[in-house]
């Protein structure tokens, strides 16, 4: 005989908990881009090595926990938020991973150092983008109080908050971004092409991060729409 | 009568049989939200349904049992022979029994009540005749088993609602939940004395007037919220604890009334379901004592004390895994979410069964958890279970019926 109650067996799995593991990954991944940066700069190629590997791991543990939670979302639930959205918050997260993991791999394999004063202020830009994702997962991780409320009130007028000043910060990333580009801009002529055009490329990429980070906020917040 | 004592000896042992199968799965349904919420453990659980069911049964399971006694059929029809309703209500507690047994084994999810019904009515309507059955009250008790899930719903998603509006979605949400979790407690008390003092007690052939009833159940109400009161003044809240989850030491009030709402549960489904059981067993003691059907008779006690041990004992057996599966599961039940749900069900139950109708628990329950869902307090709710659980009692009438059908027959042939 199999004891069976049938009012527990209707109980889903909740997808929240996962969510903010996940997220929590991500934001740790992504964080090591500073220290990762830092010793690339200054020309520490072994330490640098080491944090791109633990980047790449923890790349690798934030997909498998992606895979298990998509695993666990089967049709056919019915869930207090959207599964669509629950989906697409989670595909923004993981992207975030893995444009951290891509930054690392091609500053590494190409053993790119900035010139100064771009630098300076391409670590200045990184670590705002860092922060723009530190604000989502801030955000993400008022999920199971906005369960407990029932997506409603005072706890949805918080995480709005949360969302726009996560939005402040992803403007100031775009305006660092400029100013690293016309740095980068005043040096090229005295600097391999051919660098000079991957080290736009790394620009480009750590300016995604603060994007996708925008992007899990304005995903909650439809989410909390509903 | 002849082989008098036979058939009440056959009436005992079937309808222990079938008490056993409602202690042994329908009671762990019916505790499943308490124990999942975590606010109860298992032991305290089954000591709640133990005292509880009994209670509910001896208080006020009188008007189901007598609905399933002789509600369902035509007793003058029978009055030239009154042992074609001993053999028929004999087979009905022997397929729904059987019926539950094999149910459970295969880890169907099947309600006692559609089980009972559909045997009864698939004998008196094969056995006796079409005619034999009421088909009118049967009509009315199919459409209950439509409304209470629905009506349970519609409560506890008031019931969640309110629960954020007060306490949840405020300045002070722990503050709030010590002022209005008493008047919830109240609300849990008032109700079931309410509808106990109205409705089952004239079965003890007690009769109370009106007012005396709302004031016997405010008392009761107080009472239960005076308990209340100092089971959370004995709470110690650690604002540590709030560091992670918010709403931590807020839930651990909600456990305190969960406790309460499990009570209510226990006594609901007592005086809905025990009937199942009781109900045929009385009839049968009734035609073979006195010889002849008869419309009105008092419900022997030793009856209902054998209803309440068969499911005590069902609990005590194999029920208690099934609620030991609950325990040990990770859920995302709190007691907030988790009290709204049972006491609505709890209130449809307790409510039905003044009203003398047999209406399924565990679908009630149900009704009452998805009424919560939808109100957005539960983060993932599998509706493909809810389907199955629902869709079930359409092979359990007919079940019931078939199994009744060849019991009535096969008892015809050895008793005549």
């Amino acid at each position: 005989m199999s004891p069976k109650s049938y009012i527990f067996s209707m109980f889903g799995s909740s997808p929240i908990r996962p969510m903010q593991q996940h997220m929590g990954k991500v934001q740790a991944c992504s964080a090591q881009l500073v220290p990762f940066f830092e010793a690339v700069q200054a020309e520490k190629w072994e330490e640098a090595k080491r944090i791109q590997r633990h980047i790449a791991e923890m790349e690798e543990v934030a997909d498998q926990l992606k895979r298990k939670l998509r695993l666990s979302l089967p049709t056919g639930l019915m869930m207090a938020m959207s599964r669509r959205d629950l989906l697409q918050v989670l595909t923004m997260q993981d992207r975030i991973a893995n444009k951290a993991k891509d930054i690392a791999g091609l500053m590494m394999g190409r053993q790119m150092r900035f010139p100064e004063p771009v630098g300076k202020l391409m670590l200045e830009f990184m670590r705002r983008c860092i922060d723009a994702i530190t604000q989502a997962e801030i955000a993400i991780n008022e999920l199971d109080e906005l369960l407990e409320t029932g997506f409603r009130g005072r706890e949805v007028e918080l995480v709005e908050s949360m969302v726009s000043k996560l939005d402040e910060i992803e403007s100031d990333t775009d305006r660092l971004q400029v100013v690293v580009r016309d740095a980068l801009f005043a040096l090229e002529r005295d600097l391999p092409p051919v660098d000079v055009m991957f080290m736009y490329q790394v620009v480009d990429w750590t300016g995604d991060l603060g994007n996708l980070a925008q992007r899990v906020g304005s995903r909650l917040e439809i989410m909390l729409a509903r | 009568m002849e082989y008098a004592i036979v058939f009440i000896a056959l009436a005992a042992i079937f309808g222990f049989f079938m008490a056993w199968g409602i202690g042994a799965n329908d009671v762990a349904n019916a505790m499943g939200t308490s124990v999942g919420s975590k606010a109860v453990t298992i032991k305290q659980a089954i000591i709640i349904a133990a005292v509880f069911e009994f209670a509910g049964a001896f208080l006020a399971g009188g008007e189901v049992t007598s609905t399933i006694r002789r509600g369902m059929i035509d007793a003058e029809l029978l009055a030239g022979n009154p042992e074609l309703l001993v053999y028929g209500m004999l087979a009905a507690l022997l397929a729904a029994g059987i019926w539950l047994l094999v149910a459970s084994m295969a880890g169907w999810p099947v309600s006692t009540t559609h089980t009972i019904v559909g045997a009864i009515v698939g004998f008196a309507a094969v056995g006796i005749g079409i005619d034999a059955v009421h088909w009118e009250k049967v009509g009315n008790i199919v459409m209950s088993w439509v409304i209470s899930p629905l009506l349970a719903g519609i409560v506890s998603y008031g019931l969640f609602t309110s629960v954020q509006r007060l306490i949840l979605d405020t300045d002070e949400p722990l503050k709030n939940a010590k002022r209005y979790v008493p008047i919830y407690i109240f609300l849990v008390g008032f109700i079931v004395a309410l509808v106990t003092m109205l409705k089952g007690l004239t079965h003890l052939g007690l009769g109370f007037s009106t007012l005396q009833s709302y004031s016997v159940a405010v008392l009761v109400g107080i009472v239960t919220m005076l308990i209340g009161v100092w089971l959370i003044s004995k709470l110690r809240f650690k604002p540590e604890d709030d560091s992670d989850f918010h709403f931590a030491n807020v839930e651990r009030v909600f456990g305190v009334l969960m406790i309460f709402t499990a009570c209510a549960m226990a006594f609901a489904h007592g005086s809905n379901d025990v009937a199942n059981a009781v109900g045929p067993v009385a009839a049968v003691v009734g035609v073979a004592k006195t010889g002849v059907v008869e419309a009105k008779s008092l419900m022997p006690a030793w009856i209902l004390l054998l209803g309440g041990l068969g499911i005590v004992i069902g609990l005590m057996t194999y029920g208690k895994r099934v609620i030991a599966t609950v325990g040990s599961g990770i859920t995302e039940l709190t007691p907030s979410r988790g009290f709204a749900a049972t006491l609505a069900a709890a209130a449809v139950v307790v409510f039905a069964s003044g009203t003398g109708l047999p209406i399924s628990t565990t679908h009630t329950l149900v009704g009452g958890v998805l009424g919560v869902g939808m109100a957005r307090g539960i983060a993932a709710l599998n509706m493909k279970v809810v389907r199955t659980i629902f869709m079930s009692w359409v092979i359990t009438l007919p079940a019931g019926a078939i199994l009744a059908i060849i019991f009535f027959f096969t008892l015809k042939g050895i008793f005549s």
